[in-house]
């Protein structure tokens, strides 16, 4: 019982490093800690997946902020969606080596894949125009040429 | 006694200012382009409206204030001092309209941040802003750099007295050429260029780096806005870290140099004089100065022990390094990495570097190098005066374009700006202290803010105080036109209350 509850604890206490997602914020804070572990990590795939031959850079947002991700080019065929203003990215988990200030990487924070897991698929977001736009919009245009014709007649 | 500022006055600075909200409007036609290549819809209507309302302001007060009088010294001050705070508020209506701002006030924040090529930033969800909103972000950067005034001289002012007023006022103490009016048309010339070299090298870079070719020369544009007027904005929320590459940060460094060189150096390059740049006191002294922050920083780290190996810490450390001292603010470590893994000293080098700033008549801002360079003569020559015989007559000189006798005047110039300057630093630092930040942080933010830099340890953020806010929106404000504009429009609306 008592061997039992001291591994409990251990794996309570590496959690993360044993499947448990980290935060950006847990990862910045505690860097330290983390340095040259592996983690999970998840979030959106935003922005571009940047190919740099058989490795790829991809950023993947959490709440706070986007950490870069190197992968192998194979593990990214199923990523299909990638955030910007009209679609949202897949939610992946990443599993990798996280370094605080990469050595190979010029002493960017980033993380080495090795495993990456797709959540949820993203999608193409419709663009939805807003009524009260068009109609403020057209308004104003009709005063200002309402007050283009006024200066010019006055000015005559 | 105070003479009470007359009607007439009133309606000088209401036209031209009149003008100047006409120029702001005309380029809310560029992002609408942008909306319109994309397809974007919503941010079309965004644009629209702020093109509207700034159209209609515009042609209400070049109507009311109708005048073909000139500017006085005093008039143009406040015209442009007024012409920041308007355009700020203009400019912040499309980043309003799009939903990507808390309130008013962070959209505000935002466009006083741009317009003063600061780059602190409260925008949220910036990896999913639109296309035409991101490029309005570094658009203003872009006009802001070069001053909201040049738009208006270059294209909208006819007269030449006021508007060398108006030149002044936006803190280019320089002429390039005789004609103020020839100086604005000129910057634009060098800055278009540059722009388009910039951007078609930083979209190839990007497209070797693996980007999709549109989203390579978007970027390319917008980092090129970002670098050359020393701004710091950037299209994603990870800055320049989220290009990983180091051949970007290379051409980011080349580019943000550039920016903050005086414009007046760019003509003589431009003219073939390339012995300037050598012989120079503001380039002499920028060399001086990144030489000494940066060992500071690098001891700083090496104690800190953050960056394994020597590549990585020159990486990390002198690119920040210089992105600080050029007063542009782009980032290639987190907010949240300067708090925890730099240590006090590299921070404090650091911020001495943004402090310090680039060139006099460049897109930088804070103390400036001509300034720091003028102390520095005065220095040796009281020294030269207690060393050398009484009897001896000591003369100091520097080279700035051409050979020039060191006066009180100058150094007293200089030395006024220069503890300004301080006091606006130590006055930030002092506002986020009141509001329990620590010490080092709210020096950092401050400076940042008032040095119009844009490096961030974490406290600007959409959760920071209102007052912190406001607080950081003059110091960009006063540091961007270095005081004596806002001083008049001070002195003005004094005078307005208690003249008689």
């Amino acid at each position: 019982m008592y061997a039992l509850g001291l591994v409990s604890v251990f794996f309570f206490l590496c959690g993360p490093a044993w499947g448990q997602s980290v935060s950006s914020d847990e990862l910045l804070k505690n860097s330290g800690r983390y340095e040259g572990k592996r983690v999970t990590y998840e979030g959106e795939v935003i922005g571009d997946i940047m190919r740099r031959g058989r490795y790829a850079w991809l950023n993947v947002r959490d709440q706070a902020r986007a950490i870069g991700i190197w992968a192998e080019v194979s593990l990214l065929t199923q990523i299909a969606f990638t955030g910007h203003y009209k679609s949202r990215g897949d939610i992946i988990s990443v599993t990798g080596i996280f370094h605080n200030s990469c050595l190979e990487h010029g002493g960017d924070l980033d993380i080495h894949a090795q495993t990456i897991r797709i959540l949820s698929r993203g999608k193409e977001i419709p663009e939805v125009v807003s009524p009260k736009k068009k109609k403020l919009s057209l308004m104003l245009l009709g005063a200002i040429i309402l007050l283009w014709t006024l200066t010019h007649l006055l000015h005559k | 006694m105070i003479i009470r500022p007359r009607g007439e006055d009133i309606k000088i600075i209401g036209y031209y200012l009149g003008k100047i909200i006409l120029g702001l409007a005309f380029i809310m036609v560029v992002p609408i382009g942008v909306s319109l290549i994309f397809g974007e819809t919503n941010p079309l209507f965004d644009f629209l409206i702020a093109f509207e309302i700034s159209l209609a302001f515009g042609i209400i007060l070049t109507w009311i204030c109708k005048t073909e009088k000139d500017l006085s010294w005093m008039q143009g001050m406040i015209v442009v001092s007024l012409s920041w705070i308007v355009a700020t508020l203009l400019g912040a209506l499309p980043f309003y309209l799009s939903g990507h701002w808390q309130s008013y006030l962070d959209a505000c924040f935002d466009a006083m941040s741009g317009f003063a090529t600061t780059g602190l930033a409260l925008v949220q969800d910036l990896d999913h802003l639109s296309y035409a909103h991101n490029f309005w972000r570094h658009l203003i950067m872009f006009v802001g750099g070069q001053g909201i005034v040049i738009v208006a001289l270059s294209f909208l002012v006819k007269g030449f007295s006021g508007a060398f007023k108006m030149y002044m006022g936006e803190a280019r103490d320089e002429r390039i050429m005789p004609n103020v009016i020839h100086s604005s048309r000129f910057i634009w010339l060098v800055s278009i260029v540059y722009l388009l070299l910039g951007t078609v090298v930083l979209g190839l870079t990007g497209m070797m780096l693996g980007m999709k070719p549109l989203n390579a020369f978007f970027h390319g544009a917008c980092i090129f806005m970002a670098a050359f007027d020393t701004g710091g904005f950037a299209p994603q929320s990870q800055n320049i870290l989220y290009y990983h590459s180091f051949a970007f940060e290379i051409i980011t460094i080349i580019i943000m140099v550039l920016g903050a060189l005086n414009f007046k150096l760019h003509y003589h390059l431009w003219m073939g004089n390339r012995k300037e740049v050598l012989r120079n006191i503001e380039t002499k002294a920028l060399f001086f100065s990144v030489v000494v922050t940066f060992s500071v920083v690098a001891v700083g780290l090496l104690q800190a022990g953050v960056y394994p190996g020597a590549m990585t810490l020159l990486r990390k450390g002198f690119y920040q390094l210089i992105s600080g001292h050029t007063g542009t603010g782009f980032q290639t470590v987190y907010a949240m990495q300067f708090k925890n893994d730099w240590s006090q000293l590299s921070t404090v080098g650091l911020i001495c570097a943004m402090g310090l700033g680039g060139a006099v008549c460049s897109t930088t801002g804070a103390i400036k190098m001509l300034r720091v360079g003028i102390v520095w003569k005065a220095l040796l020559e009281d020294v030269k005066r207690i060393i050398l015989p009484e009897r001896a007559v000591v003369v100091q000189k520097f080279h700035h374009v051409k050979e020039v006798f060191l006066e009180d005047k100058q150094v007293r110039s200089a030395l006024l700006v220069t503890l300004i300057y301080l006091g606006l630093y130590c006055f930030g630092a002092l506002v986020g202290m009141f509001l329990g930040y620590p010490f080092l942080d709210s020096l950092f933010e401050s400076t940042s803010a008032a040095a119009n830099v844009g490096l961030s340890c974490g406290i600007t953020n959409s959760a920071m105080p209102g007052v912190l806010k406001v607080t950081y929106m003059l110091q960009m404000w006063a540091g961007r036109l270095e005081f004596m504009s806002i001083f008049t429009l001070i002195g003005f609306f004094v005078a307005l209350c208690k003249g008689k």
